[in-house]
């Protein structure tokens, strides 16, 4: 293998890490809350309830991050349709037949690592994007259920949007399950994608890691948008 | 104002000797039984004065009688009474003289009487296996006679989880098929009074509802009066203070039971309960399982038997065997991952190995071929 020349690549634009890293804190306060509250400690105390009030914040503090991760979830649907072509919808869902054999491939050489020919895709490969996508009903469910549950304590329009749920589910002790249990999702999700970021940065070297915060990676000369159908300039033989 | 050849209430209780003083006090009752406030008295008490008995077919299908037990304990001594005079009970195994063929025949005569204008009340399930034989009364099926019956009636009152949402009966397995009435029936407005027993209070509440206003009173999406399934346990129970300062009971045993903490962890269901229970309370207001000492389990809600087991926060999750949570598979999954992983580092190393290798192979051709160039 020849020693590459790399182009730099804007991929992921200001909207799309800053809902990245939103999103990845919400989901980590929001599991750790959301943990809390199906198993509280088991604090020995002879204090009175007046004194304290830890359960009810860490409640309150579940709500709020409840809001915020709807709100950033929304946001970035929003933005599938107006930001550039990384962050495009269409990326999530395998409409197209190139998906389909980049899911094949992508399959092949980083899941079974029994090819080593280089993927082509800058932003998500086929394979991301569509996990991503069943990310994004996970957070759907995450969010109806959640908000169902909390319509019954609240008079905000809002959750009330989503009570339906309740009765379709059989009521608030199934949801409240399911909520739980989808918490499990996002646990499996992030040590899984956590390591894929490290392994594509560690065996491309295209700057993964470092993407979501300066937005750049790094992409080989025959791959890379403008580079690719640059001719080499007249003055240079080869 | 009484042009109805039955007679109405107030007749009918001046029949029986209730002075009017104790009429009055009846109707606020009522009122405040139905969440009321005291300016609804008149209102109350002029419907009464107004409206004929109401004809009562109370159903005993697939269910251990409890409701029936719980509404006789209705707390005032003499509003269960009261209430079953104001409506006129044509048939009910378990409280109605007649047996037999005159039991049969009262229902027969007021179902083709009162067609359109009876209440149908049930309390039980139906089983629906084997075409219903799992429960016959005289010589008919369950479901049969609750078609017919619902065919006629101004409106239906499901008593107790077992008619609501299936209860014990329509617990995994559930071998005869048995069905919450309104998966049955379609046409006849039905209100679900859940609970295993319902409260009595909640019982007379609702049939008072429908004689004062001779309306449906106002349902939840489940079927339930949101006069008194609008709230869950959790937030009228009172207990809650220490729920949201975070004490709770950790054993049944501990300084924490003592002391009257939230039984949030030993498994009590009033965070999604909808009932009256921490409001009314039972047996006169005396008391509720919470304030005596034992975790809500939930017996309004469908399914609570099968979100076992009672004594733990989190279930059982559905598929699985016995004693494994949602967590324990959340966990399990995690190392399962967490290998998965490791063993997908191995290979990536071993992968990477082999790439330096050529390019460091790669790099040293094209040294060497320089240093050709440069020695030509």
């Amino acid at each position: 293998m020849q020693t590459q020349t790399l182009g730099r690549v804007y991929v992921w634009e200001i909207p799309v890490r800053f809902y990245h890293w939103l999103n990845a804190f919400s989901l980590v306060v929001l599991c750790v809350t959301g943990y809390l509250i199906g198993a509280p400690l088991a604090i020995q105390q002879a204090s009175e309830a007046s004194f304290a009030y830890w359960f009810g914040k860490v409640r309150f503090i579940h709500f709020v991050f409840a809001y915020i991760f709807f709100f950033n979830f929304l946001f970035r649907i929003y933005w599938g349709f107006v930001g550039n072509r990384y962050a495009n919808w269409k990326n999530f869902l395998p409409f197209r037949k190139k998906q389909w054999k980049e899911i094949k491939q992508v399959i092949a050489v980083d899941i079974l690592q029994r090819d080593n020919t280089p993927i082509e895709t800058i932003g998500h490969n086929a394979v991301a994007g569509f996990t991503y996508f069943m990310t994004f009903l996970a957070f759907l469910f995450q969010c109806i259920t959640g908000f169902g549950l909390y319509a019954a304590m609240s008079k905000a329009w809002l959750p009330k949007l989503f009570a339906w749920i309740v009765p379709l589910m059989g009521g608030d002790f199934a949801v409240r399950q399911w909520h739980h249990a989808f918490m499990w999702f996002f646990i499996l999700f992030a040590l899984v994608h956590v390591y894929i970021v490290f392994y594509h940065d560690y065996v491309e070297g295209r700057g993964e890691i470092s993407s979501m915060g300066s937005g750049w990676k790094f992409i080989e000369k025959e791959y890379h948008p403008i580079l690719k159908d640059e001719k080499p300039a007249s003055g240079i033989k080869k | 104002m009484s042009t109805n050849s039955r007679p109405t209430i107030w007749e009918h209780a001046q029949s029986k000797g209730v002075s009017r003083r104790e009429f009055l006090t009846a109707c606020a009752w009522m009122t405040a039984m139905l969440g009321l406030p005291a300016s609804a008295v008149a209102q109350v008490t002029k419907a009464l004065e107004t409206q004929p008995r109401l004809p009562v077919l109370w159903f005993h299908f697939q269910e251990c009688t409890c409701c029936s037990e719980s509404f006789i304990r209705s707390s005032h001594p003499g509003i269960a009474d009261i209430v079953l005079d104001k409506i006129s009970l044509d048939y009910t195994e378990t409280l109605m003289a007649a047996s037999g063929k005159q039991a049969e025949e009262a229902l027969r005569d007021t179902m083709t009487k009162y067609k359109g204008k009876y209440l149908m009340v049930v309390e039980g399930s139906v089983p629906t296996a084997e075409g219903g034989v799992y429960c016959c009364i005289g010589g008919r099926t369950a479901l049969d006679i609750v078609q017919e019956a619902a065919a006629g009636a101004k409106a239906m009152i499901c008593w107790g989880s077992c008619a609501s949402n299936g209860c014990v009966q329509a617990a995994k397995p559930n071998p005869t098929q048995a069905t919450p009435i309104h998966k049955l029936v379609s046409g006849v407005p039905i209100i679900n009074v859940p609970g295993c027993p319902p409260i009595a209070e909640v019982m007379t509440g609702t049939i008072v509802h429908l004689l004062a206003f001779d309306r449906i009173p106002q349902l939840d999406g489940l079927g339930r009066p949101k006069a008194f399934y609008s709230r869950r346990v959790h937030d009228t129970c009172y207990r809650r203070p220490n729920y949201d300062a975070g004490l709770f009971v950790n054993s049944f045993d501990d300084e924490n039971a003592k002391r009257g903490f939230c039984l949030y962890k030993m498994g009590c269901r009033g965070p999604v309960t909808y009932n009256a229970c921490g409001v009314m309370r039972w047996n006169g207001g005396v008391s509720f399982p919470i304030q005596s000492g034992h975790p809500c389990i939930g017996c309004s809600e469908g399914n609570f038997w099968d979100n076992g087991p009672f004594y733990r926060h989190l279930p059982n999750f559905p598929g699985f065997g016995i004693e494994t949570t949602a967590d324990k598979i959340g966990v399990g999954l995690g190392a399962v991952t967490v290998v998965g992983i490791a063993a997908h580092a191995i290979s990536t190393n071993i992968r990477k190995r082999h790439l330096i290798k050529e390019e460091q192979a790669a790099s040293e051709d094209v040294k060497d071929g320089r240093a050709e160039q440069g020695g030509s």
